[in-house]
């Protein structure tokens, strides 16, 4: 047991370190929801708040209606810059030195997961807080019943990448990830707009907002956020953790050789 | 000893927590919404379009105005029943209870007309010639004066309620729809739909001390229509329904700013108090249902679905 928690220590550390170090990749990080908080959703005010939709219990401004899928839209990315890190540890061979170590492979990949997650976590609170320093305010309760969420999202987006990562062969194919993944998901969810407004617009476009992930990571964290658990979302988002967790972990197996290969 | 806790318990335990009757205008309905579960606990039948709606003193009897219907209903609140119609005049929309419990003065929109009718002999005693569309009608604490606002003539009409003559007239912004004397009787304020302002006038000289404008970032002038509002016990806060803005307005009474606007139901109309003050009740005319304000931190807590076109709101403790 000890050994293991000593890796899950030492990857956070680094993780920490990594995130430390990279003080504009903080700001980046909070600027962008907070460009769509304060621009975006400023000029859409009047767009919503003519229906209530659980959680609300009653008339919400755009503002109030974007917050969750603007956290979700931070896991989103730091799922992916990880995953970009995941790239670069592997070209520069930190990755090889990581994936030696006597624990097993999983647990390896699961504290990289939880690091990447932690740090996530905490840039959502930061802008949770500029949120409610503007005038956009939860329930204080749901800024505890949350936690779980945005943690569980973060894994979920965190194993998306660490999948990812396992496929991408070089750093400069990450900009495809940023038009292939990041961008459809984050359009085609509930982040920006409410299911039923999009089902106006098309049925179709619906269903397959539906069925994205991080549509249920966002309406997971929606409804934490208001201290109500939606067991759907939480199905989807545990099921899509699953899924990415397996897939990134066979894309690890070096018996399929992919590092061997690599290296 | 049993007998005796069964006694304290019902002593201590309220039978009815307090209640909020909204009029449905729409639906010819009273919808009663439990105060502390902010719940639809009974929907009423009423006459025809239920508009203005208040209690007796005592809370034993509930006056509806069945515009419609042409008539001023009472209706028991415990049983829900109508009692008996009161003659009322032509289209009656709104009317206020004179502090003496026993004379209603009425609006009689379409007639130009204000009737006032005794409760007790169930007849008009008077009816006095007022501008055309009267509306909003407001008592002073003392009993004193009676205003009815006319929506077309764009006044507000002081009549003395000892020898129900006009004793003065003060021109408004256009569409006068709710007047309202503060506790103290030193203030009216009356509030002017299409205008889009409150003008506060001071009783004993009748002049306009205020006007207050409103403004919403995002939300068109004209749709910015003040119909009714409330004050705060402590005369220190004053809550305005903007109408089709779909916000009601904070405004702070000594200063006349308005210090916050609240996002609510569409076409917000008139509004209710909980018995503490705590909580607000607004009646949302097109998205049909009541939306719940905390009055300490100002923001709406829920929105109840009632019947269609909510219009009056009265509370009973």
């Amino acid at each position: 047991m000890r050994p293991a928690l000593t890796a899950l220590l030492a990857i956070l550390h680094r993780e920490a370190l990594r995130f430390l170090g990279q003080r504009g990749r903080f700001i980046a990080a909070l600027v962008r929801p907070l460009v769509w908080l304060f621009v975006f959703a400023a000029g859409f005010r009047a767009a919503l708040g003519l229906s209530i939709i659980p959680p609300y219990q009653t008339y919400i401004p755009y503002e109030t209606y974007i917050v969750p899928g603007l956290c979700g839209m931070i896991l989103l990315f730091n799922g992916m810059q990880s995953s970009l890190s995941l790239v670069y540890d592997r070209e520069m061979g930190s990755m090889r030195l990581l994936l030696t170590s006597p624990l097993p492979r999983w647990w390896l990949l699961a504290s990289k997961l939880m690091a990447g997650a932690a740090i996530s976590v905490l840039q959502a609170y930061a802008f949770l807080a500029i949120a409610a320093l503007y005038g956009i305010r939860a329930p204080a309760m749901g800024y505890l019943t949350v936690l779980p969420a945005l943690f569980l999202s973060g894994l979920m987006l965190g194993a998306l990448g660490l999948m990812l990562s396992s496929f991408i062969r070089q750093l400069e194919n990450f900009a495809g990830v940023m038009n292939f993944v990041i961008f459809p998901m984050f359009f085609l969810s509930s982040a920006l707009y409410p299911l039923w407004k999009m089902a106006e617009a098309s049925p179709l476009l619906h269903d397959i907002c539906a069925a994205n992930p991080f549509t249920h990571a966002v309406e997971l964290i929606r409804f934490a956020l208001y201290g109500q658990l939606e067991p759907m979302a939480l199905l989807w988002v545990l099921l899509a953790l699953a899924i990415f967790g397996t897939v990134a972990l066979w894309g690890y197996d070096p018996a399929r050789g992919t590092l061997t290969r690599k290296g | 000893m049993k007998h005796l806790i069964l006694a304290a318990s019902v002593l201590a335990g309220p039978a009815f927590g307090a209640e909020i009757w909204v009029t449905n205008e729409k639906d010819d309905t009273i919808s009663v919404i439990d105060v502390d579960t902010l719940e639809v606990t009974r929907t009423i039948p009423t006459g025809e379009r239920p508009r203005g709606i208040t209690f007796s003193k005592d809370y034993s009897k509930v006056y509806i105005c069945a515009s419609d219907s042409n008539a001023v209903q009472v209706m028991d609140p415990v049983s829900g029943e109508i009692l008996y119609d009161l003659p009322s005049g032509a289209d009656p929309e709104q009317f206020v209870l004179h502090p003496d419990d026993r004379h209603l003065w009425i609006a009689n929109e379409d007639d130009a007309v204000t009737t006032v009718v005794d409760t007790v002999e169930r007849k008009v005693v008077a009816q006095i010639d007022v501008g055309i569309e009267p509306e909003g009608m407001a008592v002073s604490p003392d009993g004193k004066i009676v205003i009815t606002t006319s929506e077309t003539t764009n006044m507000a009409h002081w009549i003395d309620t000892s020898t129900l003559q006009i004793v003065a007239n003060s021109l408004v912004d256009a569409r006068p729809r709710h007047a309202e004397f503060t506790e103290d009787n030193k203030r009216l304020w009356v509030s002017s739909e299409i205008g889009g302002t409150v003008a506060v006038f001071d009783t004993a000289t009748k002049a306009e001390l205020a006007k207050i404008h409103f403004a919403i970032t995002g939300v068109n002038d004209d749709l910015i229509q003040p119909v009714g509002f409330e004050f705060t016990p402590d005369m220190k806060t004053a809550f305005v329904a903007l109408g089709p803005a779909n916000h009601v307005a904070v405004i702070n009474m000594d200063t006349y700013e308005v210090e916050d606007y609240i996002l609510v139901g569409r076409r917000v109309w008139h509004m209710a108090f909980s018995p503490d003050h705590s909580k607000l009740f607004t009646t949302n005319g097109v998205s049909g249902d009541v939306t719940v304000i905390d009055v300490a931190s100002r923001e709406p807590i829920k929105s109840i679905k009632v019947g269609r076109f909510p219009w009056g709101a009265a509370m009973r403790p």
